[in-house]
């Protein structure tokens, strides 16, 4: 463990991003983004999770049976999001209908389960709640990035408030509207994952296969 | 994975729980304790939060209901109180097959959806345009008076299938049970920015003052992309880029409207008996 707190905080956000880097959590990532509000809210959510299930998985690291490790993750995981989903539904009720299935799909967000598996249950449970929540704000850096291009061209809005004005009410700007279907975010994040390796070459993986120049004996 | 055995000598004594946690993880007894412990745990701290949080939901979602009955209605400004202004509704149970308010339910407490899932208080349908299955026989509806008592608004629930939904929401009609004065889903999920512009303000507003039905009763109403041979008065512009959600609309306000729904309490108001 050579990493510093402070770098797996910061490592996720660019570069060791759960969605560009390892290409995890993308289904979660397509269905929540058409709007900037949902992509925060599920953000936190995903954040805190992360967080809150590496570190109880952590804490019992020890103490899991092999055989049924991923089960037993699966279950402090879903405790988790049940948690939330109910805690929304009690104090930020517009939130949690517009959210609506997203956040008890959280459960099968590949990157709590990656970060469970990788990380807590061989790490202790500070390091692994840095880690969690560092791929939790990772996760919620794309999130917003897509949701922002999608919300501002896909309804002409950014958290709902009109930026611009779309011709449905009465503006001038005729709304993309295949930003706001899933497969738009298949493009975008495909395009940030292009800017993200040409920022940064060395994320860019090796080809699996090299045309060798073999020696004659 | 390292276990912590050099303790076992140490703890001998330190009961039921101590032993457990000092088995090698991989052990049968051990993988029993942890998932069954596992599960208890969780399970009471996930019915903990259920309980603790459920009076608050309640009065979310029942809040939330009521926001919409009044925006329904024209009613709604933001910041009213919500429970204070929705003091003006009558609530009633109507019994849909005769047009007949029926006191053997209390409207506070009735809940449409639990009836129409219920065998006792509900028919499945045959003919079924809205998609819903089943269908109550009681629906809580809700009237609006005037200062001097006299009838003002009806707000009526009404559901029914889109394109990836159940669209719930209240239709209001004037006091002749023929003039729209608005439309309004409170939970749905259609496409935002296609189906999902069931919510925009402008669409809504379509609906004020349309007509259900001509002079004869013959029910007219549709949403559709052009408007029907009888009239404008009964055309809704159909949703651009939503020809399922619209469809969808079309179907429940129809069968809701029509003789399956509302049509013999309609029949009623027309001709003055509420």
């Amino acid at each position: 463990m050579a990493q510093t707190r402070r770098q797996m905080l910061v490592d996720p956000l660019v570069d060791n991003n759960p969605i560009t880097l390892q290409v995890l959590g993308i289904c979660s990532a397509l269905a929540v983004t058409s709007s900037l509000q949902v992509s925060f809210v599920m953000a936190i959510a995903v954040t805190l999770v992360t967080g809150f299930s590496s570190m109880f998985i952590s804490m019992l690291r020890n103490h899991i049976p092999g055989s049924i490790r991923i089960i037993v993750q699966m279950v402090i995981i879903a405790s988790l999001v049940i948690i939330v989903d109910q805690v929304l539904k009690a104090y930020a009720f517009e939130i949690s209908k517009t959210l609506s299935v997203f956040v008890g799909l959280i459960i099968t967000n590949c990157i709590v389960m990656g970060r469970a598996e990788a990380f807590a249950m061989k790490n202790p449970p500070v390091a692994s709640f840095i880690d969690g929540v560092g791929n939790g704000l990772g996760y919620g850096l794309i999130l917003m990035l897509v949701g922002f291009i999608r919300e501002l061209f896909g309804a002409g809005s950014l958290f709902g408030f009109n930026i611009l004005q779309t011709v449905n009410n009465g503006g001038w700007y005729v709304p993309n509207g295949m930003l706001l279907l899933p497969p738009s975010a298949f493009f975008i994040i495909g395009l940030l994952i292009w800017a993200f390796r040409t920022w940064k070459p060395e994320q860019v993986e090796e080809p699996e296969y090299k045309i060798q120049v073999v020696d004659a004996h | 994975m390292p276990e912590d055995t050099g303790q076992t000598e140490k703890t001998r004594n330190k009961g039921f729980v101590r032993r457990f946690l000092d088995l090698p993880a991989d052990s049968v007894p051990k993988t029993v304790f942890v998932a069954v412990s596992l599960c208890l745990v969780a399970s009471m701290i996930v019915s903990a939060a259920a309980v603790t949080l459920r009076p608050l939901q309640a009065v979310n979602a029942l809040k939330d209901k009521q926001i919409n009955i009044l925006q329904v209605a024209g009613r709604y400004e933001p910041g009213t109180n919500v429970a204070e202004a929705f003091k003006v509704f009558e609530p009633r149970v109507l019994e849909l097959a005769t047009g007949e308010f029926t006191d053997a339910f209390d409207p506070a407490t009735f809940d449409d959806l639990a009836a129409a899932s219920d065998p006792e208080t509900s028919i499945a349908l045959e003919n079924d345009p809205a998609s819903i299955g089943r269908q109550s026989k009681f629906v809580t509806v809700y009237l609006l008076r005037k200062d001097d008592g006299s009838l003002d608004k009806v707000i009526l629930p009404l559901h029914g299938y889109g394109l990836w939904s159940t669209l719930y929401g209240f239709i209001s009609l004037e006091a002749n049970g023929n003039d729209i004065y608005g439309l309004q889903f409170y939970q749905h999920a259609e496409t935002p920015g296609l189906g999902a512009e069931v919510d925009n303000p402008r669409w809504k507003a379509l609906w004020n003052g349309k007509k259900l039905a001509d002079d004869s009763g013959n029910l007219l109403i549709t949403v559709a992309k052009t408007a029907p041979p009888e009239g404008p008065e009964y055309h809704v512009d159909a949703l651009a880029g939503a020809t399922l959600t619209s469809v969808g609309v079309d179907n429940l306000v129809r069968f809701w409207m029509g003789e399956a729904g509302y049509a013999p309490f309609l029949a009623k108001l027309q001709a003055g008996e509420i």
